[in-house]
């Protein structure tokens, strides 16, 4: 085979420009052309041992796939990439890509890796385009029932995969609409919500009963649905939000990320009063964090109208979880970061709402258990930043509902339910858990993941019956 | 599911509805609530339940007519239907045998502190109630009241019927004379309300129970609107309530919270008001019209 002439940089993806677009909900980047497709998967050396398969959490096969893609053969590619991703459209938008399958990418070395994630993206909006996904024709009825509690990323999945296995699914969820995450907290700019619900119309489409406004632990006990299925998943995501504990954390105008976001996404605040939830807009922004959730909260305030909308992150740039592409994209619309910044008091004024939030200023110590150096607060460092509206997106855990209810489901440290990694299985016959529940806030593709493996062990729990 | 039964007026600005969702009336227990939402662009409404019919499956709600969605909601009539009805969420109350209790329930805290007054009495409570409003015509279930309670005081603001006072007045009497036979309090109403009730039965060490009515979005722990300060540390009050000691309670916080949005409250319901006024005239206009072309 000929050397491949090398092209060293990623071809470029239109956007939206930030001064436009901040005044927008609509999503930021265009996506590729066909020919910006076609160049950039040609930049791939189909390597022997590719090593972007092992960085991917669910070892797509990447090089086959941008084969496909170089040659033309759209649909190809989509079959190839559905076999190990049930969600490209959504994956492709916000997988980290930098930490897992481009990091490793063999060009990495010297240029810029393969556009990965875009061309996924590419791939299952194409496909999209063509018309309604069709339904495979499906195996007849197995007579076994399967709850799934939760409808984000790991409950649609795992519900998909089970129907198309021939067994009868209900989704559970506590929301008046399905999608979790991708609904109520990822915003439309990133994330349109028209492709969650596609998503969740291809699992209605294979036979899948969706029960929304529906609590588990409150409306009924997973004990309660142990009687009526043969067997349960638990998709019900790490939805507790965590607070500072710091003075002033409860006056006026401090949200959790969640509240917000769910608030403005979910609530349609931004259309008050057309739509009737209310949500504080801030012409001072303030957000604590530094991960996609933290970017994600400070892009919206400014979209709702803030002056300026900063995030206070404890640690340094690099050590930012946030998705490369969200932090570059946070900064070209103005965001401005305050590293290496610990908050330690909210102060309000005489109606109890926050006026300012006072930080400490941090250097870094000695690596601590992440391998992460250590922010450590510089005494007398006191300052204060001026805010209307202060968001806290520090992280969150499993909701303790499920738990609470069900002394004998087995949680561990930070409140994740405990499984069995290669079933899925946890602590009660019959009943699995995945995504967030299970690790923590984690990410998209890892829940996804956890769907394709909890699915094919309850397949085989419910027809050998063997726990 | 989710259809209206039957609805009353309790007051111009007091209506009951009875909703069927026999799920929740199946598991639904004194002391719980629901979140209702009227329709797709409405907001996410905690009520307590009032009351419910575990064979008919039908929960009933009350609520006052405080804002744009309360008012919207008051225009739902027998066989409309709501988007939304979840629960029963938050934690029941503790019923127990305590000896003889007070059960206070202010303006339309009469709802949800009769089905509290109804598990204490069955559980052999001596119940004592005390019901207030502002006036007259705002009070209702006196007779429901009276059923569950081995005594019932009512008290109105304005002394248009009753006694001419604040629930806080005979409270405090009934500490005074038989405090020590009193093993416990329950409040429902107001914010300021069940924050004077605390503090009027903090000097007399009598365990005071309030059922807290503050802001919320999913009502499932989610989203922290909810949260209250208490002394022990910070709650959520859908989840961890929302029944909590009224002594521990930072009432003040509380207070600023639950106005948060008072000025995006009176904007939507202007908003509304002036919607309904346009439909109004557009719907004279249109009847004039097809009166006028004789279609
Ligand atoms: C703002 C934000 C931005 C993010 N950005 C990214 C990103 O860019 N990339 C990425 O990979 N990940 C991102 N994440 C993380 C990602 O969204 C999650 O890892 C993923 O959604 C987890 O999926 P899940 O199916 O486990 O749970 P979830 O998506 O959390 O879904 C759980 C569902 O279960 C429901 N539920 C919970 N309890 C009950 C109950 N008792 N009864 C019934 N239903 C219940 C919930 O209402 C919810 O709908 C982000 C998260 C947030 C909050
Ligand atoms: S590591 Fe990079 S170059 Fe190698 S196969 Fe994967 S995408 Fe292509
Ligand atoms: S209402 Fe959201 S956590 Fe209580």
């Amino acid at each position: 085979m000929p050397k491949k002439e090398i092209v060293p940089k990623k071809t470029p993806m239109a956007e939206q420009p930030p001064a436009e677009r901040i005044h927008n909900f609509n999503e930021v980047p265009y996506g590729y052309t066909p020919e910006e497709a076609i160049a950039e998967a040609r930049r791939c050396l189909e390597c022997k041992n590719p090593r972007c398969v092992e960085g991917c959490p669910v070892g797509i096969d990447i090089p086959g796939f941008l084969k496909l893609i170089a040659e033309g053969d759209f649909q190809g590619a989509a079959n190839l990439i559905h076999q190990a991703n049930a969600l490209p459209a959504i994956t492709g938008r916000v997988c980290p890509q930098e930490t897992q399958c481009e990091v490793v990418c063999a060009l990495c070395k010297k240029y810029e890796p393969v556009a990965i994630g875009r061309l996924e993206r590419f791939v299952a909006d194409w496909e999209a385009a063509q018309g309604v996904l069709p339904v495979p024709p499906l195996p007849p009825p197995t007579g076994k029932k399967v709850a799934v509690v939760g409808s984000g990323p790991a409950g649609i999945t795992v519900a998909a995969d089970l129907a198309k296995m021939g067994h009868e699914v209900t989704i559970f969820e506590a929301l008046h609409e399905p999608g979790g995450v991708l609904i109520y907290g990822i915003p439309e700019f990133r994330l349109p919500k028209e492709i969650v619900r596609r998503e969740v119309d291809y699992v209605r489409r294979l036979g899948v009963k969706i029960v929304t406004d529906f609590v588990v632990g409150r409306t009924a006990t997973l004990e309660e649905l142990l009687q009526e299925f043969d067997a349960v998943f638990l998709g019900t995501g790490a939805g507790l939000p965590w607070f500072l504990n710091i003075p002033g954390e409860n006056l006026s105008g401090v949200y959790s990320a969640n509240e917000y976001l769910t608030r403005v996404n979910l609530m349609k605040a931004y259309l008050f009063p057309e739509y009737d939830t209310p949500v504080a807009r801030g012409r001072r922004v303030v957000t604590i964090g530094g991960g996609n959730v933290a970017m994600d909260a400070a892009r919206t305030a400014l979209r709702m109208g803030a002056e300026e909308s900063i995030i206070v992150y404890r640690r340094s740039r690099e050590e930012m979880p946030a998705r490369l592409e969200e932090i570059h994209h946070a900064e070209e619309e103005g965001v401005q970061f305050m590293l290496l910044t610990t908050p330690i008091a909210f102060h309000g004024d005489e109606q109890g709402r926050v006026k300012e939030l006072e930080c400490l200023r941090n250097e870094l110590g000695e690596p601590d258990e992440s391998g992460r150096r250590r922010p450590v607060a510089i005494p007398g460092s006191n300052f204060r930043i001026p805010c209307d509206l202060a968001i806290i997106a520090i992280g969150q855990s499993p909701n303790p509902l499920i738990p609470t209810t069900t002394p004998q489901l087995k949680i561990g440290k930070g409140g994740v339910v405990i499984v069995d990694e290669k079933t899925m299985k946890t602590s009660i016959k019959g009943v699995f858990a995945g995504g967030d529940v299970a690790t923590g806030g984690a990410t998209v593709i890892l829940a996804m993941g956890h769907a394709r493996i909890a699915a094919k062990a309850i397949d085989e729990y419910l027809r050998t019956g063997e726990w | 599911m989710n259809r209206i039964l039957e609805k009353q007026v309790l007051s111009d600005v007091t209506k009951l509805m009875v909703v069927e969702a026999p799920l929740i009336a199946r598991k639904a227990q004194a002391g719980q609530f629901v979140i209702v939402r009227i329709s797709e662009r409405s907001e996410r409404i905690p009520l307590t339940i009032a009351d419910f019919d575990r064979e008919a499956g039908t929960i009933t709600l009350i609520f006052q007519q405080v804002g744009k969605s309360t008012e919207e909601m008051a225009t739902l009539e027998v066989g409309d239907h709501f988007a939304t009805v979840v629960g029963p969420l938050g934690r029941p109350t503790e019923i127990e045998r305590y000896g003889t209790v007070v059960c206070v329930g202010g303006g339309v805290g009469i709802a949800p502190i009769y089905p509290i007054a109804r598990a204490l009495k069955e559980a052999g409570n001596t119940v004592i109630s005390i019901i207030g409003a502002r006036t007259r015509a705002y009070l209702f279930w006196e007779d429901r009241m009276r059923a569950v309670s081995d005594e019932l005081i009512i008290c109105t603001d304005d002394g248009s019927y009753g006694r001419k006072a604040l629930v806080t007045e005979p409270l405090k009497e009934l500490l005074e004379t038989r405090g020590n036979e009193i093993a416990r309090v329950w409040a429902i109403g107001p914010t300021i309300m069940m924050k004077f009730v605390s503090l009027t039965t903090k000097p007399f060490n009598v365990p005071t129970i309030v059922s807290l009515n503050t802001i919320m979005v999913d009502g499932t722990g989610m989203c922290g609107g909810c949260r209250v300060e208490l002394t022990s540390g910070q709650r959520f009050v859908c989840v961890d309530g929302p029944e909590f000691d009224g002594h521990q309670v930072n009432w003040d916080n509380l207070l600023a919270r639950v106005q948060f949005y008072r000025e995006q409250e009176r904007l939507a319901l202007e908003h509304w008001r002036h919607k309904c006024r346009l439909e109004e005239v557009v719907a004279q206009e249109e009847a004039r019209t097809s009166v006028a072309t004789g279609r």
